[in-house]
């Protein structure tokens, strides 16, 4: 218990932060709560990225700098296609081009550096990631493109009766977050009920005992950066649905690393937990902290979204470096 | 012997215990590298006409230095960093604060105090290193980036009060000796790294860069035969930032003159290590070669095409470049895991031994 005084501290630190505006009446409660759901919904999708990554790590071992790329590359693929495709076809032939990726990656990439230290994997995927961005935008464009995905873009008010004026509530991010929970739920089905999903079970606790029973270490890879294609696909339509597509998607995605930190590496609730709190404490910090952090010490403006997910992450490597759900970590000589 | 002295030995070994310590380990090659440091001193910028100068051999020397720093951390001590641009920004901005506010202060004390500051941050940001390793502290490190990247753009003091922390600064005097024109500037930085370099090359043949290699080959079984992996790594940080912190000083004032907190960001961060990457992973002639590398390759890139009659526009060539590094990482990683630097040894065995295959 006593050990784990400061990572209660630290948790307990946070959900003070978050009611703090409500106490000190900073905000209205109705304010608060769009706020909030902001938050979450930003949080959707950084959990959405940060899927990926836990997906790859889990199966391979590889920290996979490359999502964001994906991401940006299958989305560009989107919205470049859905110019003369339908939605539905284009996104079929996108998630067609990430498992042909996937299987490239894993013959080019993957296979010569079998057995060598994540540290050189984590830079082998770095590579992969500026060929990607190279890449998708030599075939797709350079510009700013918009995915269509057919709903209506103006906000709705909820809750009116509640809170004075209501709350504003965006349809593509309740759309965003109920295919995010539909990705998720399917991801699940897939590890817990189909034979590949035991088959990625066993590879991710044990890669040597889960070959010597005759599983296929390639495929397993093969499938799983598929899968994490599919998932960059599914992030990449509806976050380029909401912003538009362009460069700055593979530079958000970075974002995905301090959820992965906080979540557990191995962890999916994890990830999606990190996610949601990456996602309301950054918006938290930059709504209502930062006008003061401004005040306080004449700042040339706010900004602090762009570092406080890795300030938190740092946080959280000092009092819990395995996540919120990671396995801790036994040195060997 | 046919071909004597053209191509040195591998060196021996000493024989005895007293020049071990000495400054340089070579009884060897003192008259070939003093020659090869004439030349570049004075030669080159006889030769050299000032594009050359600046648009290519200065930020390959002083990203030379940043590529050392980085190197003594990832490629010695086996810590990775992917925020060292960021260190280099506190140097840069450090060097401009105490040349605005100290005018009387001699330039070297600046970079001296650039260095040091640079180190400060750099133990901060590196003491979770204590705890984490590899993968954890590559975000580690980000967080460093991206936070000093928010320090210098939004905290008005340290630009001045000027928009944006953009700063601009006068060319360097020392002692009289005002660093102005190409020639000047590339003499002064090479003559900084020079020295970097020879301590560099002493620090890892010490204790410490023992105790280093120690830690990056194994960090439980270095433990155990005595080594305090608080100190080591601790000082692998320091040492490491220090470097990037002069480099950034000189990337300020010695290159760019004028310069915004983006001039320090995630990329060049990314570019330094693709340098040691693709130079060679511990080893110092590897960050000669990588930096040299890294600035070439764009430069190469956006000609050779006009070259062979292929009009190409910017926004292509910029992605070519994007997915050569890409690809040569990929490449290095797996070909060639020590970098040119290795590849050049490899060559020099071949010369040495050619007509003969060995």
């Amino acid at each position: 218990m006593i050990k784990r005084l400061p990572f209660l501290g630290l948790v307990c630190g946070l959900a003070l932060g978050l009611i703090t505006p409500l106490l000190t009446g900073a905000s209205s409660p109705g304010f608060w709560l769009e706020v909030l759901l902001g938050g979450l919904m930003a949080g959707v999708l950084y959990a959405l990225v940060a899927l990926g990554f836990v997906l790859i790590f889990k199966a391979s071992g590889v920290f996979n700098f490359a999502q964001g790329a994906m991401v940006l590359f299958s989305a560009l693929a989107v919205a470049r296609l859905s110019e003369r495709l339908p939605l539905w076809f284009a996104v079929l032939i996108t998630l067609m081009i990430m498992i042909l990726l996937a299987v490239l990656i894993e013959r080019l990439v993957l296979r010569p550096l079998v057995n060598q230290s994540g540290v050189t994997l984590l830079m082998a995927t770095l590579g992969v990631a500026y060929v990607l961005e190279g890449l998708g935008q030599t075939v797709w464009g350079s510009d700013i493109y918009s995915i269509d995905v057919g709903i209506p873009r103006e906000p709705m008010l909820v809750l009116e009766t509640v809170f004075p004026g209501g709350i504003l509530l965006n349809r593509d991010d309740l759309a965003a977050a109920g295919g995010a929970i539909a990705l998720v739920g399917a991801l699940v089905l897939l590890f817990r009920k189909s034979k590949t999903g035991l088959a990625l079970r066993a590879v991710a606790g044990d890669p040597q005992a889960a070959q010597s029973v005759g599983i296929s270490l390639r495929r397993i890879w093969v499938t799983v950066w598929s899968i994490a294609g599919g998932v960059a696909t599914v992030t990449g339509v509806v976050w380029g649905g909401k912003l538009g597509v362009q460069f700055s998607l593979a530079l958000i995605a970075l974002k995905a690393l301090p959820v992965v930190i906080l979540g557990g590496f191995t962890s999916i609730p994890g990830a999606i937990l990190g996610g949601l709190i990456v996602g309301v404490g950054e918006k938290m910090a930059e709504v209502f902290l930062g006008p003061q952090l401004v005040r306080a010490f004449e700042l040339a403006g706010g900004g602090i979204e762009n570092w406080f997910a890795y300030v938190l992450a740092l946080l959280f490597l000092l009092v819990r470096p395995e996540g919120l759900f990671g396995e801790r970590h036994i040195n060997r000589v | 012997m046919l071909y004597p002295k053209l191509y040195p030995r591998n060196r021996a070994l000493e024989s005895r215990y007293r020049p071990e310590p000495w400054l340089s380990p070579a009884s060897r090659r003192w008259t070939s590298s003093l020659g090869l440091a004439l030349f570049a001193f004075l030669g080159v910028p006889l030769w050299a006409g000032d594009y050359l100068l600046l648009s290519l051999l200065i930020p390959v020397l002083i990203l030379t230095i940043a590529a050392l720093g980085l190197n003594l951390l990832v490629g010695y001590s086996g810590q990775l960093s992917l925020g060292h641009a960021a260190f280099m920004a506190v140097g840069a901005y450090t060097a401009y604060n105490l040349a605005l506010r100290a005018p009387a202060l001699n330039f070297l004390i600046v970079l001296l105090g650039a260095g040091l500051s640079a180190a400060a941050v750099g133990v901060v940001f590196g003491t979770p290193s204590l705890k984490i390793k590899g993968l954890y502290l590559a975000v580690a490190t980000l967080a460093a980036q991206f936070f000093l990247d928010w320090v210098f753009a939004r905290v008005r003091w340290f630009s001045n009060y000027s928009n944006s922390g953009s700063v601009s600064v006068e060319a360097i005097d020392l002692w009289g000796w005002t660093i102005d024109t190409p020639s000047d500037r590339y003499q002064f930085a090479l003559a900084l790294l020079a020295l970097l370099t020879i301590g560099a090359n002493n620090l890892v043949r010490g204790h410490l860069g023992r105790a280093w290699m120690a830690i990056r080959d194994q960090e439980v079984a270095a433990e155990v035969i005595g080594i305090r992996p608080v100190h080591a790594k601790l000082t692998a940080f320091a040492v490491s930032s220090f470097y990037c912190g002069v480099a950034g000083a000189l990337w300020g004032f010695v290159h760019l003159g004028a310069w915004e907190p983006l001039a320090f960001n995630l990329n060049l961060s990314l570019n330094l290590l693709f340098m040691i990457i693709i130079g060679g992973m511990g080893s110092i002639l590897g960050a000669y070669l990588g930096a040299a590398f890294i600035v070439i390759l764009p430069i190469a890139l956006n000609r050779l095409p006009v070259w062979f009659g292929v009009p190409i526009s910017t926004a292509t060539a910029s992605h070519l470049e994007v997915m050569t590094f890409g690809s040569l990482i990929v490449l290095f990683l797996i070909l060639q895991p020590h970098g040119l630097a290795r590849l050049c040894a490899l060559g020099r065995e071949k010369l040495r031994s050619w007509p003969f295959a060995y």
